[in-house]
């Protein structure tokens, strides 16, 4: 079959089965858009390149499934930056496909030219510029592969203006042959057996799970173990949902605003067993301190991982729901008695009951940040896809707001992208249309990315915006009040605007919240209001988000952990 | 002292160099030639390491899509050489003087002009450091070196090593 390059480029979006894509088209994609434009694949036109990258980003975190998304070349290709960049950090699918300038302009600084491939290749799995037509079949293929196998992430191809007008051959690969890129799915048997016998052998075993999990869906058998041979579970925030938060042997986030009982647990814990998780410096604090008394196993799809920050005792490369499988074929539930497991596991749910998260919400006073979580939490029934901007309307989101299946927290946890909630809800919606899409954002955060307002009225997107308006940078805010002797050096975000006036100005409808009182019919009104909602939620400026382990400190040393 | 082993494409070697310089990781010499097969280029780092830095440097560098093997021969027994070219001031009287240094350490002149020379020097580090200390008497003009190459002593071959 003979195509150009823009139909190659369509053929392979209808043949990975892609339902929607995110992008903006400009002078080196107008090919491509033309043909987008006559195959009427469902396209979302965001208000900035970021905008659809984020969105993008987070149709493939609630969906599974690798984001698309489209930019031209020069500025649409950097606009794509950090978009990119956070998909990278926390392992999420996404091909993004730009355009070029002409190939005989490639080098000659010419309008819009910018070297895509060599700006990403550090936050990219693997990035393409295609110099030949007949390689571009292959490649289309060869990306989304990369892209959602093995550790997934984001592929980035560069396709010049003149090749999208180009004919070629056109067969859609039905496999890639890379003898450079094979992924370890199977675990090491006799590592699974080495791991079962220190669980057997545990006293005080503590799971601690991250993205991994929800990338490899391994949340059935995660919680399967933990109730098997009955092991406490911590997971990252990227982890959140691995365990319903509501289970008895869930302990709650761990690190720097990690929960008094997971913190704990990970300090007293003779076997943390890390499923999918890296050891983030938010996660481990000061690396010399963290978990001293215990065995390491450590299971993870990428072995670069293992060893990259602790020493690993018993490493398991593998996908790490093949590698659970395996592992619960060799374990009794009887397993988690021989050691008086038990007592370990109630000295933990002791404190998971006597230092619980806390704040208090005086009726009648100034409103808290939290309380506006747990009414969104009560409201929703838990139900909604939540996604988060970054700062600390983000960690009470994760403590507050109790996800009970994975694919419903949506976060930027690695790179920690301000204005990346509202555009991921976006994506998120569009993966279900039928679910409740609520973003928490901060109002720094929503500013960031606030013209997607438009994008959200003009395809009646009935996300629900709940800006946790401090008028603070708050995170900022707090680290300068508790490690910069209180000077609040350009943090305050006084002067932004009114954000219902905002919200309506796009078409949006918006509310606003000032007191306690108000707080449950304002959610329960935007609820029921059809389309996109903001609700300005004026929260206490100067609350702080606790417990707080101070940055390369022991993660037991929290500021406002015990009661 | 890495073996690797990447497919032949456009930007390649900056993926390599690339990973190196955002770990942090610091690239003390490096050398890139083909092989055998064609499309696959072999490429030898040095670089300055603890063990544990050196293992996660391969673990970095296997997954970058176009390697396709990474051999850690820093314990293994290998040979290894270093091609050098000297630039060396060369008036006649002292012509002959030079060449018997040079036959001394087997390197060879290849150009000569009436009061310069230029000699190809081979060998491992110390060696060619040596010949430079001896041509330094006569006023060295200029020196090319290329990076160190090396293979496993022995019938082995870097591909058959473990991972």
């Amino acid at each position: 079959m003979r195509l150009t390059g823009a139909q190659m480029v369509l053929a392979c979006l209808e043949a990975e089965g892609v339902d929607v894509i995110f992008g903006f088209p400009g002078g080196a994609v107008l090919t491509l858009y033309d043909e987008i434009f006559k195959k009427g694949i469902r396209h979302i036109l965001t208000r900035h390149e970021q905008g659809a990258a984020h969105a993008a980003d987070g149709y493939a975190r609630a969906s599974g499934k690798p984001g698309v998304v489209i930019a031209t070349s020069g500025p649409g290709a950097t606009n794509l930056v950090t978009g990119i960049a956070t998909a990278y950090m926390d392992s999420i699918p996404l091909v993004a496909i730009t355009g070029q300038v002409a190939t005989s302009f490639i080098g000659t600084d010419a309008f819009q030219e910018a070297d895509i491939t060599g700006i990403t290749m550090p936050i990219t799995k693997h990035n393409y510029l295609i110099k030949d037509i007949n390689e571009l079949p292959y490649v289309l293929k060869e990306a989304f592969y990369v892209a959602s196998t093995g550790r997934k992430g984001p592929v980035l191809i560069d396709l010049p203006k003149d090749l999208q007008a180009q004919e070629g051959d056109f067969a859609y690969p039905a496999q890639v042959e890379m003898s450079t890129y094979r992924p370890t799915y199977e675990g090491h048997t006799g590592q699974i057996a080495r791991a079962a016998n220190a669980i057997k052998k545990a006293q005080r075993p503590l799971l601690y799970a991250g993205g991994g999990v929800i990338s490899s869906g391994a949340h059935e058998e995660l919680l399967e173990l933990s109730r098997k041979v009955s092991i406490p579970v911590t997971t990252t925030l990227t982890g959140m949902g691995g365990v319903p938060c509501d289970y008895d042997y869930f302990l709650g986030m761990p690190g720097m605003h990690g929960t008094y009982a997971a913190n704990n647990a990970i300090n007293e814990s003779d076997l943390l067993i890390a499923v999918g998780a890296r050891f983030d410096d938010r996660v481990t604090g000061k690396l010399e301190t963290f978990a001293p008394q215990a065995q390491i196993i450590h299971i993870d799809i990428d072995p670069a991982e293992i060893g990259k920050n602790v020493v690993t005792h018993i490493p398991i490369v593998g996908d790490v729901k093949l590698v659970l499988k395996e592992l619960l074929k060799r374990l009794q539930p009887a397993d988690g008695d021989i050691h008086n497991t038990r007592e370990w596991c109630q000295k933990v749910l002791e404190w998971k009951a006597s230092n619980p998260l806390r704040y208090r919400q005086e009726p009648g006073s100034c409103l808290k940040p939290q309380y506006v979580i747990e009414e969104l939490y009560r409201l929703t029934g838990g139900e909604a896809i939540v996604t988060t901007d970054v700062g600390q309307h983000q960690m009470w989101a994760a403590q507050y707001y109790r996800v009970k299946r994975p694919r419903a927290l949506i976060s930027s946890g690695g790179l920690g992208t301000m204005g990346f909630g509202f555009p991921a809800a976006i994506g998120a919606q569009m993966a279900f249309p039928e679910k409740q899409v609520v973003c928490i954002a901060g109002d720094g955060s929503f500013q960031m990315n606030s013209q997607e307002l438009a994008t959200a009225v003009c395809y009646n997107i009935p996300v629900k915006v709940a800006i946790i308006n401090n008028q603070y940078l708050g995170m900022v805010r707090q680290w300068q009040k508790f490690f910069y002797g209180g000077r609040y050096a350009h943090s305050s975000l006084a002067g932004s605007p009114d954000f219902v006036s905002l919200a309506e100005a796009y078409g949006a409808s918006g509310f606003r919240v000032t007191r306690p009182e108000e707080v449950a019919a304002a959610i329960e009104a935007a609820l029921n209001t059809p389309g996109p909602v903001v609700i300005d939620f004026q929260v206490d400026p100067e609350e702080n988000v606790l417990p707080m382990v101070a940055p390369n400190t022991s993660i037991v040393e929290m500021i406002g952990g015990e009661e | 002292m890495l073996a690797i082993l990447v497919e032949d494409r456009p930007g390649v070697l900056t993926r390599v160099s690339g990973l190196f310089s955002r770990r942090g990781y610091n690239i003390q010499n490096i050398a890139v030639g083909r092989t055998m097969e064609p499309g696959i280029s072999r490429m030898t780092v040095t670089v300055e390491a603890d063990p544990l830095t050196v293992e996660q440097i391969v673990k970095q560098l296997n997954k970058l899509v176009n390697v396709l093997k990474v051999s850690d021969m820093t314990d293994e027994p290998s040979v290894g050489r270093e091609l050098m070219l000297v630039k060396v001031k060369a008036e006649p009287g002292r012509r002959s003087e030079i060449q018997q240094m040079a036959a001394t350490f087997r390197a060879k002149i290849i150009d000569l002009s009436p009061d310069s020379m230029i000699i190809e020097v081979t060998g491992d580090e110390q060696k060619l450091h040596a010949f430079l200390m001896m041509m330094q008497e006569f006023g060295i003009k200029e020196i090319a070196s290329t990076g160190k190459i090396s293979l496993l002593r022995g019938s082995k071959i870097t591909r058959d090593m473990k991972a």
